[in-house]
């Protein structure tokens, strides 16, 4: 559109009324096919930063909690089944791999080679996120839901008469602990109201001399008070605040003394998820099962701290965040894959305009590309 | 300078002081399509432009009653009795208007106001563009805004009706519908906001946040995407007017800051609904994480809100005092460089939160850094205005209150940049004082000046200048009293955010509120001038003020597809091809010096000159 355009006559919603026969896929505000294409392709890569950024955030919550508590990721990576999550790295290459083949015969104007491996690289999207459903499912029938687990309130009434809310968290403590196989229903149904009720008359039966709830004292056989067991290095920096509300919960969390219950993960066996040993001694540590790994010093419950038994479900937490999000990225880019196939097939993309194709494709290799970085991080760390 | 020419029977003229026919005067964007679907479903970036204006000024008045009830409370140093709430009603009523106050004026006002008003409208036409890049993108940033607005709305709404139900009625509508009204002020700090007794409310606040973060990102990539993409021939980098250089460094951090603020916010959703333990200290989280997270994306963000102002000021300064800017490389490179050492300053919000030494010297070293490209701003409008011919225009009032008010916001900084200092000043009127002066007063006053300087562009009208010049007086004085006492009672030791205070800081919260009265009164000023100007205004000219960047290049109202030509780039600000015009009140281009010559003959191009209309 270098023409000198000397219009009289007002514009109407395209200006593309000079009669040159412009490429219809040219919208009216760009002069040039290759500013368009261009522009189209700046704003891609600009939105890619974006995600990276926003990646970027839990990337970092990973570093801080792994650099705070690297027992505890390294016993919670335990739960995770390597076997599975490489053969989802795999899936996932290979669907990039179709899909940068997508856009190749996209330029080359092969619709029929187009389609079909666009429908490929769905295909790929699918099998990873099929195989996601099964270890999610696993760690929901294990009880390691997102969070938690689930959450019960306990309402105790204070020195002055007012009713006080107190959240408690056990389930994930059970689920690590006793029960391999509870199944995880999102909410709490009257079984697992009594369960629960079992596990906390249980924990004050062998509760180590200390007592969940409000206002009780600490026995004298195990007199050591809550920043003695808090001593760790690492939680020194915690807030003053902070660290007083994390004796509360620990003390919920307070581990009991009969060990022989307790399920112990190992590491990928080529199943859904980790299984459960019961071993050890009741009440010696010294004979839990070594898992070994690498050359590492096995991390088991028992070799870890009270406090970072309570914090054993933060892994779980960041593992549910990180790839949910990235699941639904997967989700999404398939969705976009499906919607460019249908294009396809309509026969919209020829050698000259094919951009979305493009587009699309560079969108896959970045979720692609992050799940390159989560595979390592969560299955594979030492 | 040519024989003056006759008015057109519209009575107005094209850039070149020709008469206009009526028909084709009145052809412009505001006519082209009828209907509230016409706008509602508009691609123009013009429209979009104005829809921006009317939600955000909209939230603006909203955000600004906030205040003004906050001001009212804190006339008497008691908690004042607000018939027939309760003690505690009354302060957790306080609470949330301080939130609500905070939030909706900077996720709502500020930081849209000029990206997406200005913005959205000057931009393309500054390129001599029909449309931003991306059209569709943002239509959908707009519905992005609408939509994280609502949910802001109906925390709002329902924090409202709960009070009053409560207090009226006794009517307790928490276990229908939960909380309502938000009270963890505008940065939702963790543990209050994962707290028990803010309810539902934060996850609504910080889903809206969520959604308004998109429209933020959305249409920071439509602008790097623009700039990048859609400059006409003969304008290079270093040929863009400053308001591009301003609004491309702040795209630049909207596009990566935002982003975490986005993941911040849905952990924060996660952690309340879930359980997630990553930011509850109850659950082994880290609280001061949180902060961290927050203010990685909340410090950029006060250059996302003033560097657009920069922008703004820039071309304002340049345009009034009739004269070229000065040192225009400088203020184009210390844009860019505020946008990246923007980044790493944040944790200069966090000196009291348990940070170790270390990183808070660092911190502080970089923030005092960051005021070297803030200062080189300020002395090249200065040297600009140098022996310029000043022409004290409305939009030049606002400029001129923009340097002072940061000016003395920026160096306020400097007192709490250094650690020694803002652990005593930390949470006290003293930063209340400061970053009001830089958020409000500096970005506020540039919204203004832009908003004057443009507005017979954006609606062909000419605005009363007694009137305009009248209300900018009003602001400026009523600014300065609301909030240069705030500095003399913060650095007493008032705390902010609560709702009594000892009498000795009795006279200067008065003062404070007098203030703020007279502020209002100025402010509903301006807003009476832009609608007398709509209705009573008379017919803007083409070039009112003289500039030279593309906008002023096409008539007023711009067509809809902003140019009739194809325009090419010139020096923004090289005022020497336009003459005042007595008889038009405006400026007129000679065509005998058409700066598009040049371009025209070149060999490479067929010719493409601005035409008549």
């Amino acid at each position: 559109m270098t023409t000198a355009s000397t219009h009289s006559a007002p514009h109407d919603g395209h200006g593309d009324d000079h009669g040159h026969g412009h490429d219809p896929n040219l919208a009216h505000h760009f002069h040039t096919m290759s500013q368009q294409v261009g522009s189209a392709k700046l704003g891609m890569w600009t939105f890619l930063a974006t995600e990276i950024l926003m990646f970027g955030g839990l990337f970092c919550a990973y570093a801080v909690y792994r650099a705070v508590h690297p027992e505890v990721f390294l016993f919670g990576h335990y739960f995770l089944d390597t076997n599975l999550g490489a053969i989802n790295t795999a899936v996932l290459l290979l669907s990039s791999f179709t899909m940068a083949w997508a856009v190749r015969a996209a330029q080359l104007g092969q619709t029929t080679l187009l389609v079909t491996l666009l429908m490929l690289t769905i295909g790929g999207g699918a099998g990873f996120m099929v195989i996601k459903y099964f270890e999610y499912t696993a760690k929901f029938d294990h009880g390691l839901g997102p969070g938690s687990g689930i959450y019960i309130t306990t309402t105790t009434t204070d020195a002055d008469g007012n009713e006080v809310t107190k959240p408690q968290y056990l389930i994930s403590d059970s689920a690590f602990m006793a029960a391999g196989d509870k199944p995880f229903a999102g909410e709490i149904t009257p079984d697992d109201k009594a369960q629960l009720d079992e596990a906390i008359a249980y924990q004050e039966k062998y509760s180590l001399g200390k007592k969940h709830g409000h206002g009780e004292k600490h026995g004298d056989d195990h007199a050591k008070d809550d920043h003695g067991t808090h001593a760790h290095a690492d939680d020194q920096a915690d807030h003053a605040a902070a660290a007083g509300a994390l004796a509360t919960s620990a003390t919920a969390r307070a581990l009991p003394t009969d060990y022989t219950a307790m399920a112990l993960p190992t590491n990928g066996s080529f199943g859904l998820s980790a299984t459960f040993q019961e071993t050890g001694i009741a009440g010696d540590p010294t004979t839990s099962a070594e898992i070994e790994h690498g050359s590492h010093t096995p991390t088991t419950w028992y070799t870890l701290t009270e406090r970072q038994q309570g914090l054993a479900y933060q892994f779980f937490s960041i593992y549910y965040c990180m790839t949910g999000l990235h699941g639904l990225h997967v989700v999404i880019g398939m969705g976009l894959i499906g919607w460019v196939a249908w294009r396809a097939l309509r026969g919209d993309f020829t050698p000259e305009y094919n951009v979305p194709v493009d587009l699309v494709g560079l969108y896959w290799h970045l979720v692609d590309l992050i799940w390159i970085f989560l595979f390592p991080l969560l299955y594979l760390i030492h | 300078m040519t024989s003056i020419p006759n008015p057109g029977p519209s009575g107005i003229t094209d850039i070149f002081g020709k008469p206009v026919s009526e028909k084709a005067a009145s052809e412009n964007y505001l006519t082209h399509g009828k209907g509230i679907w016409s706008w509602l479903l508009t691609l123009d970036h013009k429209r979009i432009g104005i829809m921006y204006m009317i939600a955000v000024l909209a939230y603006f008045l909203v955000g600004g009653l906030f205040a003004i009830i906050l001001r009212t409370m804190l006339l008497s140093p008691d908690l004042p009795e607000v018939s027939p709430l309760t003690e505690a009603a009354t302060n957790n009523f306080y609470n949330q208007s301080f939130t609500l106050h905070g939030a909706v004026m900077v996720f709502l006002f500020i930081i849209p106001a000029i990206p997406a008003i200005l913005g959205n409208f000057v931009l393309p036409l500054m390129l001599g563009a029909k449309d931003v890049a991306f059209p569709r993108l943002n239509l959908f940033s707009w519905y992005c805004y609408m939509g994280g607005s609502m949910f802001f709305l109906w925390v709002l709404g329902k924090g409202i009706l709960n009070l009053a139900l409560l207090n009226m009625f006794g009517i307790d509508m928490v276990p229908v519908w939960g909380h309502g009204g938000l009270d963890t002020g505008w940065t939702f700090y963790t543990p209050y906001s994962t707290g028990e007794d803010t309810g539902g409310a934060v996850v609504a606040a910080t889903a809206g946040a969520f959604i308004l973060g998109f429209s933020s990102i959305l249409t920071g990539l439509n602008f790097i995407a623009s700039i990048h993409m859609l400059r006409p021939p003969g304008m290079g980098w270093f040929k863009l007017p400053l308001l591009l250089w301003g609004l491309y460094a702040t795209s630049i951090i909207q596009i990566l800051a935002t982003p975490v603020l986005a993941i911040t916010l849905l952990l924060l959703i996660s952690e309340r609904l879930l359980r997630i333990g990553i930011f509850d200290p109850t659950l082994g989280g880290d609280p001061v994480l949180y902060q961290h997270f927050f203010w990685f994306y909340s410090h950029p963000a006060v250059y996302i809100m003033i560097l657009p102002a920069f922008g703004v000021i820039s071309e304002v300064i340049s345009n009034h005092s009739r004269k070229h800017i000065f040192g225009y490389g400088f203020i184009a490179c210390s844009s860019m460089a505020i946008a990246l050492l923007g980044f790493l300053v944040w944790g200069h919000h966090m000196f009291t939160s348990g940070q170790s030494a270390l990183l808070g010297a660092i911190f502080s070293f970089i923030t005092m850094f960051i005021a070297v490209p803030s200062a080189i701003k300020v002395f090249n409008w200065l040297a600009t205005m140098y022996q310029g011919s000043i022409r004290l225009s409305t939009p030049m009032i606002y400029a001129m209150g923009f340097i002072w008010l940061f000016t003395i916001g920026g160096l306020t900084g400097l007192f709490l940049a250094s650690m020694s200092t803002d652990i005593y000043l930390h949470d006290t009127y003293f930063v209340v004082a400061h970053f009001h002066y830089v958020m409000v007063g500096s970005t506020l006053f540039a919204f203004l000046a832009g908003m004057h300087h443009w507005w017979p562009k954006m609606f062909g009208k000419n605005y009363s200048e007694v009137g305009g010049q009248t209300a900018a007086w009003l602001i400026f004085i009523g600014f300065n009293v609301t909030f240069i006492v705030q500095f003399i009672a913060g650095a007493q030791g008032m705390p902010r955010r609560y709702a009594t205070y000892p009498e000795e800081y009795h006279i200067w919260h008065v003062l404070s509120t007098l203030g703020s009265y007279v502020l209002t009164v100025g402010l509903f000023a301006a807003l009476g001038v832009w609608i007398h100007s709509l209705y009573r205004g008379t017919r803007a000219v083409a070039n009112p003020w003289g500039g030279n960047s593309l906008e002023w290049h096409t008539t007023s109202p711009p067509p809809f597809e902003n140019f009739k030509g194809e325009p090419v780039g010139t020096d923004p600000y090289d005022y020497t091809h336009w003459h005042y015009d007595e008889k038009l009140d405006g400026y007129v281009l000679v065509e005998e010096e058409d700066p598009y010559e040049a371009e025209r003959t070149a060999p490479d191009r067929t010719p493409a000159p601005a035409q008549p209309v």
